[in-house]
């Protein structure tokens, strides 16, 4: 093998050949506050209590969990967060979900009812109505982060506080074990189904 | 004989040779490099949520679960975080990252009944993974084996504060509270499988 480096020719064209590398050479801008990191947290901890479908939903998985007793109580929200974000994988891989919308409005109709109803189902029944609604759920809301932010940060705090609202509508399902309590329950249940139909109003309009 | 032209060579030394972006991160605590690796699981999701994960489960499978898991965990971690310092490539594969804490959080939801050691080998291995990550990560920043030992002192101790208190649980409730925590890390894993098809996990 023999290289030629003495030549002045060779010289000059190894000079602009580094000049060029390095003037295209890319580089990281690092003239950036790392702000977005903590905020994606926030954002996703705040997210699902910004849109008030999501939040209807979350609270009556938790109600219809509490009315159905051991082990709905804990399964139900257990099944929630996974199938939800398995809506969100699938919408962030791209995979379209039809009637989203519609699907969110449904899912507060039937939950609604089902508390109205005080309807016990088998637990697979439950586990597969519950799974079903929130791919919609997740679909919808888990996809937006904003630019610049944590989508792991994000994604945690989107699950906690989807969880959190779930654990709110079982504190609230408590009641049940009164007889007023019941009725109360039965109660919150048409509230839900209400929200249910004005969203399917907005999401059919 | 086969001429090199002139240009390639410092083309490809500079190539070759020319800084990158470190992107493995170790917050700089003005403490030492031991406690710039304490302070590394606070700002690295993705080892402490499959940390979280594994500790839970060692927890759930009970107190001899837990004393192999604390032990395998740290010890493979150190182990493989040494072979990763000696690297001369960075390993990150993000996907393997998440696809242990998802598979470790669905365990913790559903509680399967496992043996002890079973749990202990994976613990053994999620250490194995993310120790060899870490170690790979401080080799690129010219960090040294006292930032490996600040990081596996820290997962030795959240290790053992969580498995003994997992294990200290009675109340039927409090292991269903530990299992929705599990589901909750496995939604997590599959939100971040997505993120990641995306391209912006």
């Amino acid at each position: 093998m023999k290289i030629h480096f003495l030549c002045r020719k060779d010289v000059r064209r190894m000079i602009m050949t580094l000049f060029v590398v390095f003037l295209f050479a890319p580089v990281s801008a690092w003239a950036h506050v790392e702000s977005g990191q903590a905020g994606g947290f926030f954002s996703g901890l705040s997210h699902p209590v910004s849109g008030l479908d999501h939040v209807l939903a979350m609270v009556a998985v938790g109600l219809w969990g509490a009315q159905l007793g051991r082990p709905a109580i804990w399964l139900l929200p257990v099944a929630f967060p996974m199938m939800m974000a398995f809506g969100g994988m699938l919408g962030l891989m791209g995979i379209p979900v039809p009637g989203i919308e519609i699907g969110i409005a449904v899912s507060g109709i039937v939950l609604g009812a089902l508390i109205l109803g005080e309807t016990k189902m088998p637990m697979i029944g439950a586990l597969i109505v519950v799974a079903f609604f929130a791919i919609f759920h997740g679909h919808a809301h888990g996809t937006e982060l904003e630019a610049g932010q944590n989508a792991m940060l994000y994604s945690m705090g989107f699950v906690i506080c989807t969880g959190t609202l779930h654990a709110i509508g079982i504190g609230m399902g408590l009641v049940h074990r009164w007889k007023f309590g019941r009725l109360a329950l039965r109660g919150a249940g048409s509230v839900v189904m209400a929200g249910g139909l004005y969203f399917l109003w907005g999401a059919l309009s | 004989m086969k001429m090199i032209h002139a240009s390639i060579l410092p083309t490809l030394a500079l190539l070759v040779l020319s800084p990158q972006a470190a992107l493995a991160h170790l917050v700089t605590s003005g403490l030492g490099p031991f406690y710039d690796g304490a302070l590394h699981l606070a700002i690295s999701p993705d080892d402490l949520l499959g940390l979280v994960a594994v500790t839970l489960l060692a927890g759930l499978c009970g107190a001899r679960a837990g004393r192999l898991t604390v032990f395998s965990l740290s010890l493979s971690w150190f182990i493989a975080g040494l072979v990763g310092l000696n690297l001369p490539v960075t390993i990150d594969l993000p996907w393997l990252s998440i696809l242990s804490f998802l598979v470790l959080g669905v365990l913790v939801a559903i509680n399967p009944k496992m043996h002890p050691k079973v749990v202990a080998s994976l613990a053994g291995l999620f250490g194995l993974i993310h120790g060899l990550f870490n170690g790979s990560a401080l080799a690129a920043i010219g960090a040294g084996p006292l930032a490996l030992t600040g990081i596996v002192v820290t997962v030795l101790v959240i290790a053992l504060l969580i498995s003994a208190f997992v294990v200290s649980l009675h109340a039927a409730w409090t292991r269903i509270a530990v299992r929705v925590a599990g589901s909750w890390v496995a939604a997590v894993g599959m939100l971040m499988f997505g993120w990641l098809v995306r391209g912006t996990g």
